[in-house]
């Protein structure tokens, strides 16, 4: 008897009951709810950030907090070169116009455009892998002047930044002897962290972006008469971007 | 699991939907099989953390007594006998962590979430079942190597279920900080995914799976109080993952995030600077408060639904007790500071700590006083589940009242860490959450197994358990009054302390007594599963949409079209009715608005979406402010 009742019901529609309150699907709705969760998840980390910062103090064996322009300074095929915070606003144009292509993917996918659908989602993809690219770029010469989870070279002395001040942008830049010595340790660390957590965010969702991907050419959405599999991926891929914005911010402007 | 359903089962086989045993028994996407594989892993979890804190209390009681039994189970842990205090740390730790996040977590908001979300609002399954399976499976996985620290040479983690650092990030504080901390870490991550795919589950599903006419202010408090768990397990799990990252990266990548100035066997300090231990108690209790509320408010949930059944009453101010659990569920996230009193933070904070976990006390007392006038002048019918609710209601209160106590920072400076902080926890949330899951065992079995437990045994076992739980727990108060430290190997040696030992060995004999009691739950469960006496499809006669499903599982839940609704879960006993109870899903007759209605497939009140959706919330603001 169970069994035969089980097969009456499959033939019903999976949505039998009242009405979707916010008029979204429930897919759509977890995946809010699970940004909302995520969102407390970056927030820790953030806090662990400020909290670091902030009880940061001068002493024997580590300076004040280094300021990121100082650090931040390097460009791939310019080695030698005081561009600060260049190559990381390139980083970040080009997370940007990622989620750019994806609203443009979602929007094709509104008008049931395949072929538009497509292509924007390729462009969304090249892009996340680009910025995972620049991450890795940027990781490697973090690393390669001296940082490491549990020490830092960027502790900038007086004469450090008396140095910096008499670059500009562009100039010729090389630390000299007595520039730098042991800093706070857990600017690297936290550096390495948070950006790795939001890194891993952004590999996650560049595999996600393949399988819609994936699906898209196959015809999937198409047969299943909507492309609302683009705007669940999509919520996801503006989220890494909007936390983004927040590490950019905490990690290289302030 | 009933036999019936397996005999329907195997006469079915022809059937074009087949259900395999792997399917069906485990890799299960039906809520219901899944909400029994939770609370069988969750029983079983509750058995390793009550026997552990057996053992801890057998130790306390006869510091001295040589148990040989002791040796033969634990081996080198009780060499000849006598406990090793390194694994009474362990044993405190993993009886804490299993009891917390394991039982009343898991085993309570895992089993009740996904058997009554489904069934209570009227959905054939949880919004995603794959997700649902995979919550299960990552809590059993979480089980399992939570488990398996406790047989590796060093012993499980042993720094408190808090596992505060410094002693949880050295490897040399303790043995237990070693392999054993590591796997505390690896299964509490796997644990954080599974709450978490399970309460993206619950949430949605509450919102956007429900039936025709089961608007938000028509659910069953049991809901709303799933409902306001998940929210609180999805906002705050999350941060503990966070802290726990930092801590991974303190104990094997030396970071220091929670290090600094330390000295350890006087080899001179180690390398680790500018860390505070103190954030890390910031972010464990930023998660710690609300998961006290994870574990309490569905068992007060369950109550609810269990008391009004059984007083044959509406739940006494229904919209009370949702602004209640809201205002419960609010206040948590900003009450954490209350467990860190004495760990040098700024006074000022500290009484804004104090004042706002004050102010608890309103909704809880709505809720303790909407308990009791429910029972008031109610027909009552003292079922197993009814005896265990108004237990509930009882170790809510009287743990309850401790909590204004140790609220108070002047007074908490004094009790903080001492017996008096384990008898009130131990009330409020230990005991009164697992009366409440109790409760929710008793009353649902007929819907889990189709089957009734036996009466006779449910009220030995509840009397039992309700006399030895205060015997166990009332006593620690005078203890921690006293002075009494908590999570000490044999705190008797100290001569102060040494007047204590009667009632210890009191304590202990109570805590055996009422350990052996859940024998009889454990032979009452499962020879019901199997032998019970088979259960009516509405055997409490309640009101719930629950009871208007088959008896035999059914994958899918209704046979036909979902029922649909008419009004609030709670109306026992109208006086315009010849029976006693109005199930949500029978059309009222009398209602001219369904009279004009051929079908009944149009439920009375059709408003918008929106109005529905806020109409509880609009109309108690307005209620509060005086508007309506």
């Amino acid at each position: 008897m169970a069994n035969h009742q089980t097969a009456t019901f499959e033939k019903l529609p999976v949505w039998a009951g009242g009405r979707s309150p916010f008029n979204v699907s429930y897919g759509k709705l977890m995946m809010w709810i699970f940004l909302l969760s995520d969102a407390f998840t970056f927030s820790t980390l953030l806090v662990q950030y400020g909290a670091q910062r902030f009880s940061n103090v001068e002493s024997a064996v580590t300076t004040k907090w280094p300021d990121p322009a100082s650090i931040f300074n390097h460009f791939p095929f310019m080695h030698g070169f005081h561009l600060p915070l260049l190559f990381v606003s390139v980083m970040t144009f080009i997370l940007i116009a990622s989620s750019v292509t994806m609203v443009l993917a979602v929007e094709a996918g509104h008008r049931n455009s395949k072929k538009e659908v497509q292509k924007y989602m390729l462009y969304t993809i090249v892009g996340g892998a680009a910025f995972l690219g620049c991450q890795a770029w940027e990781w490697a010469t973090f690393i390669h002047e001296g940082a490491r989870l549990n020490s830092n070279m960027f502790g900038i002395t007086d004469q450090g930044y008396k140095h910096l001040s008499e670059v500009t942008f562009g100039d010729h830049f090389e630390w000299e002897k007595g520039d730098r010595t042991f800093g706070p340790v857990p600017f690297a660390a936290l550096f390495f962290i948070v950006t790795g957590f939001h890194g891993f965010h952004v590999f996650s969702g560049v595999i996600i972006n393949v399988v819609v991907y994936i699906m898209t050419v196959r015809g999937v959405f198409e047969r299943r008469g909507h492309y609302e599999m683009i705007e669940k991926a999509g919520l996801y891929w503006h989220f890494v971007d909007l936390v983004w914005v927040f590490v950019f911010t905490f990690f290289y402007l302030i | 699991m009933s036999t019936a359903a397996l005999h329907a089962d195997s006469h079915h086989d022809h059937h074009e939907h087949k259900e395999s045993f792997i399917s069906k028994y485990v890799f299960s996407m039906d809520h219901k099989m899944i909400s029994k594989q939770f609370l069988i892993t969750g029983i079983m979890m509750g058995i390793v953390g009550l026997v552990m804190s057996m053992i801890f209390r057998l130790q306390l009681a006869w510091p001295d007594e040589q148990f040989g039994f002791m040796e033969t189970l634990l081996g080198k842990w009780a060499v000849d006998g006598k406990l090793d205090p390194n694994f009474y740390m362990g044993l405190v730790t993993i009886h804490g962590t299993i009891m917390v996040f394991y039982v009343l977590t898991a085993g309570l908001s895992g089993t009740f979430s996904n058997l009554l979300i489904p069934l209570q609002v009227g959905a054939r399954d949880m919004a995603s079942p794959f997700m649902n399976m995979l919550s299960y499976w990552f809590f059993l996985a979480s089980s399992i190597t939570l488990l398996s620290s406790v047989f590796i040479e060093t012993g499980p983690a042993s720094g408190g279920w808090t596992v505060y650092p410094p002693l949880s990030a050295l490897e040399k504080a303790m043995p237990g900080s070693g392999l054993g901390m590591t796997l505390w870490l690896s299964a509490i991550a796997l644990f954080i995914i599974s709450s978490l795919l399970g309460g993206i589950n619950y949430i949605s599903t509450v919102l956007n799976m429900r039936t025709k006419g089961m608007s938000m202010n028509r659910m069953p408090l049991t809901i709303w109080a799933f409902f306001f768990t998940a929210i609180l397990g999805v906002l705050s799990f999350p941060v503990l993952l966070g802290a726990a990252l930092f801590l991974i990266f303190d104990r094997s990548f030396g970071t220091s995030f929670y290090l600094s100035d330390i000295y350890l066997e006087g080899v001179g300090a180690l390398e680790n600077i500018g860390g505070s231990p103190v954030l890390y108690q910031h972010l464990f209790w930023f998660l710690g408060h609300p998961e006290v509320y994870i574990i309490l408010m569905p068992a007060l949930g369950i109550s609810s639904e269990v008391i009004s059944t059984n007083a044959r009453k509406p739940i006494f101010g229904y919209t009370a007790m949702v602004i209640s659990l809201m205002g419960i569920s609010f206040l948590s996230f900003i009450v954490w500071g209350h467990h860190m009193f004495i760990t040098g933070m700024n006074p000022f904070l500290g009484s804004v700590f104090m004042i706002l976990t004050l102010i608890i006390a309103v909704p809880s007392a709505v809720k303790a006083f909407n308990y009791l006038t429910t029972l008031w002048k109610g027909n009552l019918r003292f079922t197993p589940a009814m005896l265990f609710s108004i237990g509930l209601v009882s170790f809510f209160i009287s743990g309850g009242l401790t909590g204004i106590y140790l609220g108070n920072a002047a007074l908490d400076i004094q009790l903080h860490d001492s017996y008096f902080v384990v008898a009130h926890f131990h009330l409020v949330m230990g005991s009164a959450a697992i009366f409440g899951m109790f409760a929710g065992i008793y009353h649902w079995f007929p819907k889990l197994y189709g089957r009734m437990m036996n009466d006779t045994l449910g009220y030995f076992h509840f009397w039992i358990t309700f006399i030895t739980a205060y015997l166990v727990f009332f006593p620690m108060h005078f203890m921690g009054l006293a002075g009494v430290p908590r999570r000490y190997y044999q705190f008797t040696l100290v001569e102060d302390f040494n007047v204590w030992m009667d009632v210890n060995k009191l304590i202990t004999v109570s805590a055996l007594i009422g350990g052996a009691a859940q024998l009889l739950f454990l032979y009452n469960f499962f020879y019901s599963i199997f032998k019970g006496k088979k259960a009516s499809a509405n055997p409490w006669q309640a009101n719930s949409l629950e009871w208007s499903t088959p008896v035999e599982r059914l994958h899918g839940n209704w046979p036909g079209e979902i029922p649909t609704v008419y009004r609030g879960a709670h109306e026992y006993s109208r006086p315009d009715r010849e029976e006693d109870f109005f199930p949500q899903y029978i059309p009222d007759e009398s209602a001219p608005e369904v009279l004009h209605t051929e079908d009944h497939k149009v439920a009375p009140e059709e408003k918008s979406p929106e109005e529905v959706e806020s109409s509880v919330f609009f109309a108690a603001i307005k209620r509060v402010f005086g508007l309506s």
